[in-house]
């Protein structure tokens, strides 16, 4: 049963290439973008937490940025 | 309508959605990859080569589709004058562009048993190609410029001059004698595929859209975070 699946009639080695191709690609824009992600939200953090007190209450009163620090722990998948 | 595509606006629903999504896609993959590698029966004439379909069908659907989103968002930036809609098109051309590539190197894996070659100058080939290419000059064009106002434009107007390469895509099977086989899934009438097959076909494109909109989330949190990098020097 397993070396039926494993081989497919001697169509094995294209099938299972054509979809580890597909995973791997997944899988390398996933670690990609999850990375440019974690890069710039860092990024964001040092430099709000290098804003003089009066300035980080501006930035307060923005609901994005509220949103980004909210969410910088909950996007990290 | 608009209201709804305010960058602040997608931002507060992205970041709530991206792990259920997440979540949601590795569900929906599972049971899209269990149906076809293992459950969907071989095909009479291709035997198991025709699994490959499962993988490549899905992705050239999901590149054509997101391609014409792309069009139709860049023409949109230049009729409503609404530049908002950049962040959006800018987010989803990197899955398109996967999506071209799995399509273009599945489509070639798969040529090598049926058509006994791995590349054929074929007209549905050709114009595949020519759409990743228009990807990749699409997301060239956001890395070269580094004037934001001039990128939006140069990229908008490769969306639009790419998108005239849709329909060659769509009926070059029916406009030139190909290599590549017709439509075999039609909408108006139909389809020529068993619904054992179909099963597995439209849950891996369930799987692909999900991805795509996964990543669409998180390039466009990763934009309005460097947007916003950039307003924290402007307090």
């Amino acid at each position: 049963m397993i070396n039926e699946i494993i081989s497919m009639k001697g169509y094995g080695l294209y099938v299972w290439s054509s979809f580890f191709f597909t995973l791997a690609s997944f899988f390398s824009l996933y670690l990609l973008t999850k990375l440019e992600l974690l890069k710039e939200q860092k990024k964001y953090i040092l430099k709000f937490g290098s804003l003089s007190e009066e300035k980080i209450e501006i930035a307060k009163d923005q609901k994005i940025n509220k949103e980004i620090l909210l969410n910088n722990s909950i996007t990290k998948i | 309508m608009f209201k709804l595509l305010k960058p602040g606006k997608i931002f507060e629903i992205s970041s709530k959605l991206t792990k259920y999504i997440f979540i949601l896609f590795i569900i929906v993959l599972s049971i899209g990859l269990t149906e076809a590698l293992i459950l969907s029966p071989e095909d009479y004439k291709q035997s198991h080569s025709v699994r490959i379909m499962y993988v490549h069908v899905p992705a050239a659907w999901m590149a054509l589709g997101i391609f014409s989103v792309l069009a139709f968002l860049s023409l949109s930036i230049f009729i409503f004058k609404n530049k908002n809609f950049f962040l959006i098109s800018k987010s989803l051309a990197p899955s398109g562009f996967i999506f071209s590539i799995i399509a273009l190197v599945t489509g070639s894996i798969w040529g090598k048993p049926t058509w006994g070659t791995w590349w054929a100058w074929d007209a549905r080939i050709t114009s595949m190609l020519i759409l990743a290419l228009f990807y990749l000059i699409y997301l060239l064009s956001w890395k070269v410029i580094e004037n934001k106002d001039r990128a939006i434009k140069i990229s908008s107007l490769i969306a639009i001059i790419g998108a005239i390469n849709i329909p060659i895509i769509k009926f070059s099977v029916n406009w030139w004698n190909t290599l590549h086989q017709g439509q075999s899934i039609k909408i108006l009438s139909d389809s020529t595929i068993h619904s054992s097959m179909l099963l597995p076909l439209f849950i891996m494109t369930a799987a692909f859209a999900l991805f795509s909109l996964l990543i669409f989330l998180m390039k466009f949190n990763t934009e309005m975070i460097r947007i916003k990098n950039k307003g924290l020097d402007r307090l």
